[in-house]
């Protein structure tokens, strides 16, 4: 049967499965990964099917953890590390930045490390903090990484076997508040290419682009506006480095309004690279400044306010409406 | 005192047990080294370093029961041999600050003095074995066979790196301090994976240890009992910093409290460094895990050509440490003991000067790289941001009237 429903969880935990069942040379770390399966249990059953030699559960060091995963990946082998929690990525971003990015370069391309670092990211599940962050941008930022976001279960089993299989350094974002939604997942099929943006609705009045968790928000945003006779297209942009700016440009030009939604601080965020290129590529075919929709500059917030932080249906159709009022 | 360290007491293995004993030969005879583990301030009870020598600074040959088999096979030749690594590593490394001095190189870290750490260490490893240095390590590279010139791009700014690793198993120097430990362990681990029997080694210095990630390495390398081997130059200066100002215990101990043997050698006697060396990687290969192994030693020179070492230490240590030397120990032992005659020394002389005179070639030549070659090997398997700037660029190059070749047809540079 190769079309399944299945929750984004555990679309990834069968693409793990699969990775590790095609390449003996794939492996899975992080803290908890093993036995618990995972605190989200993303890697639920993989380490009694697959042994404790390949689903490794390794000490809480999230420096060690992408240190030893680099030497891995010297080695030959093909890492894909869990941090647990967004927030958790910085004890080993040192790691990530200074020597995962660079190594390929440095070496003049002799060497490649391909690991991938799976990092349950965002709010809305009512967590304490260092546990709902969106540091995307920190890392499309670093040349040598590519950093990318499925929004759905297809993408998320699709992108991460793309992302094991590719030879460079993938940062692979889950939306953790979709982990539990459903969806289909051909694992036949021939997926989209790992780094191109998706129209996943069509419009003609305004553009939403989004990734990762807003993308579901951007649909429901859209099919609300469409009740008010608005016409929204919404790309779920997939990649957040490198971006897939052309289908971006092909729908601004055909919309004319661009609106960008992230959880992140928008201040230099992904939206502000976006704005600017966007800006710069179809500035006579614009009718709107870009806007737009974010979190605040400010700490993630405690759980009983987060739903003011995080963009939500209204501050979309806000955004949308200072647009078409251009 | 000629004894082992309280990790290496461990009976883990037949020989380097607690059968360690002295002999009235080495307890006269290595005095020097006994004065000088004395002068450590004295952190606690029991814990008084203890020193692995078998070479005193006066070239005279000490017995040590736990390693001397660890260095039985070596002949006459082979001290020769080892001799010659270390003048060719010291003249490599005085033609690079030269050079350095003379403006043909950014920044220079020397290795004057380190130079018996360094080829004991270095030449202790197999061909199949890894090693993951520092910044420093000029002369394990000299023994892993990596062309010493190789190593003066990233110095002179036309690289950062630019040697291929997997031709002599020799990683690219990292500077960030201690991040290569866990790349080692995490290759250690993976050696361990492919059931080879090769092993890897560690470079570090005193200053590293007290980064996190040699914390992590160390723990990473005990629990998963990686084949790793963590080589500490104790230099005893972190740019200006003493090691007190990292450690209140000697740096070998550290070992213990992760569950792996630490031994401190005479970092200037490279029959003992070679001899700890072998011990420890013996260890790695047969399944025995990860050890520590602490070379104490002197950085004769500043920290790099950058800094000033006489605003932060004094002129009586180094000229104490001078007495040490230990290119002029083992010449001593090999003299003493017949091994080499004066051709010998002569011919050698003459080999350490053709080095030179090629390094200074080598790097006065060196092209700087071409413009568009800031675009290359970012990724793998490409990213479209890097295609567009790379396209951006070579337009804008193209646009000036002496545009050169390759920017006039895209910049598509190889």
């Amino acid at each position: 049967m190769a079309v399944k429903k299945l929750p984004v969880a555990k679309a990834i935990n069968e693409s793990l499965r699969t990775a590790l069942e095609a390449d003996p040379k794939v492996l899975v770390m992080g803290e908890d990964v093993g036995k618990l399966g995972g605190v989200f249990r993303v890697t639920d059953g993989l380490q009694k099917d697959f042994g404790e030699d390949r689903v490794i559960d390794t000490p809480l060091a999230e420096s060690g953890i992408v240190g030893t995963a680099i030497g891995l990946a010297l080695r030959g082998y093909r890492p894909v590390v869990e941090i647990q929690f967004d927030g958790f990525v910085f004890p080993a971003y040192d790691q990530i930045v200074t020597q995962l990015a660079k190594m390929h370069a440095r070496s003049l391309g002799k060497v490649k490390v391909p690991v991938v670092i799976r990092i349950p990211y965002g709010g809305g599940i009512g967590a304490v903090e260092h546990h709902s962050e969106s540091p995307e941008a920190l890392f499309a930022h670093v040349a040598g990484l590519k950093v990318v976001s499925p929004s759905n279960s297809s993408d998320a089993y699709w992108m991460l076997q793309q992302a094991i299989q590719s030879d460079d350094p993938v940062i692979y974002f889950e939306p953790k508040r979709r982990y539990w939604e459903k969806g289909e997942v051909n694992t036949e099929s021939i997926p989209d290419p790992l780094h191109g943006a998706s129209v996943v609705r069509e419009g003609t009045d305004a553009t939403l682009v989004a990734y990762g968790p807003m993308v579901r928000t951007c649909l429901e945003a859209a099919a609300a506006a469409a009740e008010e006779g608005k016409s929204l297209e919404v790309v779920d942009l997939r990649s957040v480095s490198p971006i897939d700016f052309d289908t971006v440009q092909a729908s601004v030009e055909k919309t004319g309004r661009l609106i960008v939604v992230h959880e992140a601080p928008v201040f230099f965020g992904s939206g502000a690279e976006i704005a600017a290129r966007v800006t710069e590529r179809c500035f006579y075919h614009l009718e709107a400044p870009v806007l737009r929709v974010g979190g605040f500059h400010s700490p993630y917030p405690p759980a009983r306010v987060e739903e003011d932080y995080l963009p939500g249906l209204d501050r979309v159709l806000d955004a949308v409406d200072r647009s078409l009022a251009y | 005192m000629t004894v082992e360290s309280t990790a290496a007491r461990t009976p883990r293995r037949a020989g380097t047990g607690s059968g360690a004993k002295r002999t009235s030969a080495g307890a006269k005879k290595s005095a020097g080294a006994k004065k000088s583990a004395s002068a450590e301030k004295a952190t606690g009870p029991g814990t008084q370093p203890e020193l692995v020598q078998l070479l005193t600074p006066e070239g005279e040959r000490v017995e040590n029961p736990a390693y001397d088999k660890y260095v039985a096979d070596v002949t006459p030749e082979d001290l020769r041999a080892l001799y010659r690594d270390m003048v060719m590593t010291r003249r490599f490394d005085a033609e690079a600050v030269t050079l350095q001095r003379q403006g043909e190189l950014g920044l220079w870290p020397s290795l004057l003095g380190q130079e018996a750490a360094q080829v004991g260490s270095g030449r202790a490893t197999r061909d199949d074995d890894y090693v993951f240095p520092t910044y420093r390590e000029h002369g394990v590279a000299w023994c892993r066979g990596v062309d010493p010139t190789l190593l003066l791009g990233m110095f002179r700014g036309v690289n950062h790196g630019g040697w291929d690793p997997n031709s002599n198993n020799f990683h690219l120097y990292t500077i960030v301090i201690g991040s290569q430990t866990l790349h080692a362990t995490g290759y250690a681990m993976g050696v361990a994976k492919d059931d080879a029997d090769s092993a890897v080694v560690a470079y570090l210095g005193d200053g590293a240890t007290s980064q996190g990630d040699v914390a992590e390495a160390f723990t990473f390398a005990a629990v998963y009992n990686a084949p790793v081997v963590f080589f500490c130059q104790n230099n005893q200066w972190a740019i200006s910093e003493p090691t007190e100002k990292q450690s209140r215990v000697p740096l070998y101990q550290r070992a213990q409290g992760y569950g792996f043997p630490g031994v401190r050698v005479d970092g200037n006697d490279v029959l003992a460094c070679l001899a700890v060396s072998k011990w420890a990687l013996e260890r790695a290969r047969t399944g025995e895990g990860p050890s520590l192994v602490e070379a104490f030693t002197y950085r004769m020179g500043a920290h790099t050509t950058s800094d000033d070492p006489t605003r932060y230490r004094r002129d009586e240590e180094r000229e104490a440490w001078e007495a040490k030397d230990p290119i002029k120990r083992l010449r001593a032992y090999l003299e003493a003991g017949g091994h080499a005659d004066e051709a010998f020394f002569a011919e050698l002389d003459a080999e350490s000067e053709t080095l030179g005179k090629r390094v200074r070639d080598v790097v006065r030549s060196m092209p700087d790289p071409e413009p568009m070659s800031i675009f290359e090997n970012i990724y793998a398997d490409g990213h479209a941001l890097v295609d567009e700037e790379r396209a951006d660029f070579a337009a804008y190059q193209a646009s000036f009237a002496d545009a050169p070749a390759d920017a006039v047809t895209g910049g598509e540079v190889k």
